[in-house]
């Protein structure tokens, strides 16, 4: 619960206007695409064909006149050849040993496109290849006697125990296993990625569509070796990320800025074409989870025993953090005394898997809910009965040994849930529907979950995030944050938040650009802690604001907007302007240990249950999704028009990536369908009313008790959706994506 | 990149003997898809401002469709609604609305491919190509226009003008289904178009038209035959894989299975039978 309890009172009932849909709506905004500077080269990145070996030689076909071109290879790197993220494994550029086709070798670049792709056709890169066949699947990387692109191909091996799986086998009456995979999502954000580099004023500039602004300022750094102050990165309008941009940004940047340092500081734009960009850029880790549950005949959960892996692709980059937040939401938002969680991030020929919306809670989540349903029906016990039997109530220690606290009641949720969809009524109705034999089938299926909100475990506390807000003697107040808007509304929620500590109104707040010279280092725009952390830093600027202005420039108790607008410009400054700064606050109490995966790992928590209903017609084996129910305990919402819009958003994505985004990979491990027309995502066609509901507790960390909730819709569809489907035709499917072609053969599977 | 763009059809003709080499070019809605299709040394024929090549017409025989109608006008034109229901129901289903505004169904058939949504319907509905040339038109039955995968037997000099429909039976059934992944802007994995009139031992008309389950759109003309050569009642579900078995050859690609293909295709084929199987026969009426 926050603290301060006249924060956020009155409750919002409004939604003004988002502060970036003008530019965006009228085709105003500007995208690194949309961007040119006078004698600006455009570049193109030479890669790797085959999955893994030796790059023996370069070759540059003698017709081309090379004196034109700028072209940059491994030694041409002032300073490390690495990306900087967890682990520095990842070559920015190919030396000689590569592990995965699709790595970059090659950089080039000229005025002319077309003069760019007749030498891009010139050059030959001869590989040689690994003497072993490439490992693609989880389980040809643990097994014996395959390649090994790290010790035993494991990256991270997590384990997260609570009491005794073995002692609770001794005495339990059933025990349920599966198997469940999930597939590769790839994000297909509207914008593909690109970056501009130059160097102005001595500075080397790049600017494009990132998220994470400071991560790519660090890899800057690594690379070039030039002093922190002579990199500045900004962010252009980006169109769309859903973690996409966390990582991937940072190669890009560092290619652009290589190329524009060896043209002597022209600029150089690197603008990815959506077949690049799908082919060569993370994706959504694929996953394995063999699950073992042990309940009582009357549905209580004694045990749960997870062995989770999930596909990291040939180099560590984000693989340990999206591992250890999918170890904690394995067990899901359930009382159970005997819990054990085994995590491993496995490593593949496949280029790397990378944060993606959830980030390793979709696919453990998956795993257990589509397994609480194969349980449910062994037990003879309704899914929603099982579930309300077990879920994690105030007072109760969750399976990372963390103490749930009220007022937040699952109990709720649920039941919101149920009623909203008349869930009882459409049970019996679809279960009349299937009896008739008619060409469809029709089912109801439902996910309980929770998604906890920022960096896991103590990472908020290393993170150290900074925001601030700066006031000229106007009275405008532009908000100071490297967080950035992919689309998700941050800046309307911010703005929100500041207008409301200020009190004052929402068109006085505006946002400066992320600009790593202009803004503070808040920290990276992902793990939906933008409203929670960088929102309650926000808040803690905006009291110190006000205190300045009493202090300084007798701003009265109680003011006007007027009143706060005439101390501003009473404020003693020297540049006509004033910043306070704020720094993050780790709530008390909230400790967690790494080595053993217990405590806190997280502030807060949004907690869900989401119903699914879909008729499948069993001559084609397509599924429809009918309605969409979605009920959240998230605290407090800020603007109710940008939160459901993440909700209906992610519910979307979850909907695609239960029926319908299949990545298929190619044999040399790249994505082979890397287009539009073969990657089918969801059309508004396919899309059910969604009815989106919110109970607001105010148990969050965030302004006003808002918990973080830009994660929490990727996790429930897909469970849902399948035991919607295992419901409606009494199939055993266990994984995602379920393509029609896997629901007709389910058909084939079942036992009459 | 070059660029003409004559007004008439003897203007364009004339391009088409002295430049073998120009790439006829409609809507734009396939060519513009090829990434390179801007790249140097590419010369177009555009056929967006030829008159005369739009539209639909009745004739005694049939309708006679121009090569350049849109999607979007033969999805609603009211002949083609009301004697061609299915040729209707495939424009609607070709692509997305701004793709049908621009989209020809002279450009879906030259182009080529396998997948195409309207093609299977015109095989069904037993339609001919009229293609002009300055020797001038020549007439080709559809279903023997797709002479290999994206291949057509159009010659040098020759730009597809028309569409000939014959009027189908009166009481005939009109069959399409398109079956992609999602319901709208999707290639198919499988399509089917039929046209079914009359009845076990006396059938006027039975014609099935596929998509995607052979390297052409194509006739399913093994099935026909089993179909027509049964005098009582339909053949045993056995016996029509069997036949559909012979006319196709589906493959497993990015988009599906050989597997799902085929067996789709039969319970599409089953579904288009479902009037004689259930009540005996079909009711236009109905």
């Amino acid at each position: 619960m926050h603290e301060d309890d006249t924060f956020g009172a009155p409750p919002v009932q409004e939604s003004p206007l988002r502060k970036d849909g003008t530019g965006k709506v009228r085709g105003t905004a500007r995208y690194v695409a949309d961007l040119s500077y006078p004698g600006m080269l455009h570049g193109a990145t030479l890669r790797t064909r085959l999955p893994g070996g030796t790059v023996v030689s370069i070759m540059f076909d003698e017709r081309i006149p090379w004196r034109e071109y700028v072209v940059v290879t491994a030694k041409d790197v002032p300073g490390v050849n690495a990306v900087k993220m967890i682990d520095q494994d990842q070559p920015v550029l190919v030396e000689t040993q590569f592990r995965h086709a699709g790595e970059p070798v090659v950089l080039i670049a000229h005025q002319d496109p077309e003069a760019l792709a007749r030498a891009v056709a010139a050059i030959h890169i001869e590989e040689r290849a690994c003497t072993t066949a490439p490992v693609f699947t989880i389980d040809d990387a643990l097994q014996a006697g395959t390649r090994r692109i790290v010790a035993g191909n494991v990256y991270r091996d997590y384990l997260m125990v609570k009491g005794s799986v073995t002692d609770a086998e001794a005495d339990t009456c059933h025990v349920f296993e599966g198997e469940y995979q999930t597939g590769a999502q790839e994000h297909l954000y509207i914008e593909p990625q690109g970056m501009i580099a130059r160097v102005e004023d001595n500075v080397l500039t790049v600017e494009g569509s990132l998220q994470c602004p400071y991560y790519v300022h660090a890899a800057l750094v690594a690379v070039t070796a030039l002093p922190e102050e002579r990199v500045r990165v900004q962010q252009c309008t980006t169109g769309g990320a859903f973690g996409g941009k966390e990582e991937y940004p940072s190669h890009i940047a560092c290619h652009a800025a290589l190329l524009t340092l060896k043209a002597g500081g022209r600029p150089v734009a690197l603008i990815y074409r959506r077949s690049e960009d799908m082919a060569v850029t993370p994706k959504r880790h694929p996953s394995r989870s063999r699950v073992r549950l042990g309940a009582t005949s009357d549905g209580r959960l004694r045990f749960i025993d997870i062995d989770f892996a999930i596909d990291g692709g040939a180099y560590l980059t984000l693989s340990p953090v999206v591992l250890s937040r999918g170890v904690i939401h394995a067990a899901g938002p359930y009382r159970c005394d005997n819990v054990r969680v085994r995590g491993r991030a496995v490593a593949t020929n496949h280029p790397p898997f990378g944060a993606f919306r959830g980030f390793g809670a979709p696919q453990s989540i998956f795993a257990l809910e589509v397994a609480l349903d194969g349980l449910a029906r062994a037990l003879g016990i309704a899914p929603d009965v099982l579930r309300a039997r077990n879920v994690l109530a105030p007072g109760d220690v969750s399976p990372a040994g963390q103490k749930i606290e009220g007022p937040l009641d699952m109990q709720r949720v649920i039941a919101q849930a149920l009623e909203a969809c008349r869930y009882h009524d459409k049970a019996e109705a679809y279960h009349r529907w299937n009896a008739a034999g008619r060409a469809t089938r029709k089912g109801i299926g439902l996910a309980t979950f929770y998604h906890g909100a920022g960096f896991t475990g103590n990472g908020e506390l290393t993170l150290r995030s900074r925001a601030g807000l700066r006031v000229n003697a106007a009275g405008v107040v532009e908000i100071l944050t490297s967080t950035t808007e992919m689309g998700q509304g941050m800046q309307t929620t911010l703005s929100w938040i500041v207008a409301e500590a200020l009190r004052i109104p929402y068109e006085g707040v505006c946002m400066a650009r992320p600009d790593t010279r202009d803004v503070p280092n808040s920290g990276p725009t992902v793990a939906s802690r933008t409203c929670m952390v960088v929102g309650a830093i926000l808040a803690q600027a905006a009291h110190k604001l006000i205190a300045r202005l009493r202090a300084d420039a007798a701003l009265p108790s109680s003011y006007s907007y007027d009143e706060f607008r005439a101390a501003c410009a009473r404020l003693p400054t020297a540049d006509g302007v004033t910043t306070v700064m704020a720094d993050y606050r780790h709530p008390a109490g909230n400790d967690w240990d790494e080595s053993t995966f217990q405590g806190s790992p997280y502030a807060s928590f949004a907690w869900a249950c989401y119903v699914a209903e879909v008729e499948i017609d069993t001559m084609t084996g397509e599924v429809r999704v009918l309605d969409f129910t979605a009920v959240q305990e998230v605290g407090r919402v800020i603007h109710p028009t940008v939160a459901a819009g993440q909700i209906e958003g992610g519910v979307v994505q979850g909907i695609g990536y239960a029926l319908f985004e299949e990545v298929r990979f190619g044999a040399d491990g790249q994505m082979a369908n890397n287009r539009v027309t073969n990657y089918i995502i969801p059309t508004s066609a396919d899309i059910p009313p969604i009815q989106v509901l919110f109970q607001e507790s105010r148990h969050g960390a965030g302004p006003g008790g808002a918990a973080g909730i830009g994660e929490l819709p990727m996790d429930g569809p897909a469970p849902a959706i399948i035991n919607a489907i295992n419901a409606a035709l009494g199939t055993e499917l266990r994984h995602v994506p379920a393509m029609p072609e896997h629901i007709l053969a389910a058909m084939d599977r079942r036992t009459p | 990149m070059s660029w003409y763009a004559p007004r008439h059809l003897d203007e364009a003709l004339a391009l088409l003997a002295e430049h073998p080499g120009l790439i006829p070019i409609a809507g734009g809605t396939d060519v513009m898809v090829d990434g390179n299709a801007g790249a140097a040394g590419r010369e177009y024929l555009s056929l967006a401002g030829v008159a005369g090549l739009r539209g639909v017409r009745e004739t005694p025989a049939g309708l006679v469709i121009g090569a350049l109608t849109t999607m979007t006008e033969i999805g609603r034109h009211p002949l083609v609604c009301r004697d061609l229901p299915a040729l209707a129901a495939s424009a609607r289903a070709t692509g997305a609305v701004a793709i049908q505004n621009r989209a020809t169904l002279g450009g879906n058939i030259m182009n080529a491919s396998p997948a195409a949504d309207n093609p299977p319907v015109l095989l069904a509905y037993g339609a001919l190509v009229v293609l002009m040339s300055a020797a001038g038109p020549r007439r080709v039955p559809y279903a023997r226009f797709h002479s290999g995968y994206k291949e057509t037997g159009r010659r040098p000099g020759e730009i597809l003008g028309e569409i000939l429909v014959p009027f189908p039976p009166l009481r005939a059934h009109h069959y399409f289904r398109k079956v992609g992944t999602r319901r709208a802007q999707s290639i198919s994995k499988v399509g089917l178009a039929a046209l079914l009139a009359g009845r076990p031992g006396a059938w006027e008309c039975v014609r099935f038209g596929f998509a995607s389950i052979a390297a052409t759109p194509i006739l399913a003309c093994a099935l026909a035959a089993t179909i027509t050569d049964t005098d009582h009642g339909l053949p045993r579900d056995e016996e029509l894989a069997e036949a559909l078995g012979r006319d196709i050859a589906a493959r497993d690609d990015i988009r599906s299975t050989a597997d799902y293909r085929r067996r789709v295709a039969m319970n599409l084929v089953r579904e288009a039978l479902a009037p004689w199987r259930l009540q005996g026969g079909f009711d236009a009426s109905n």
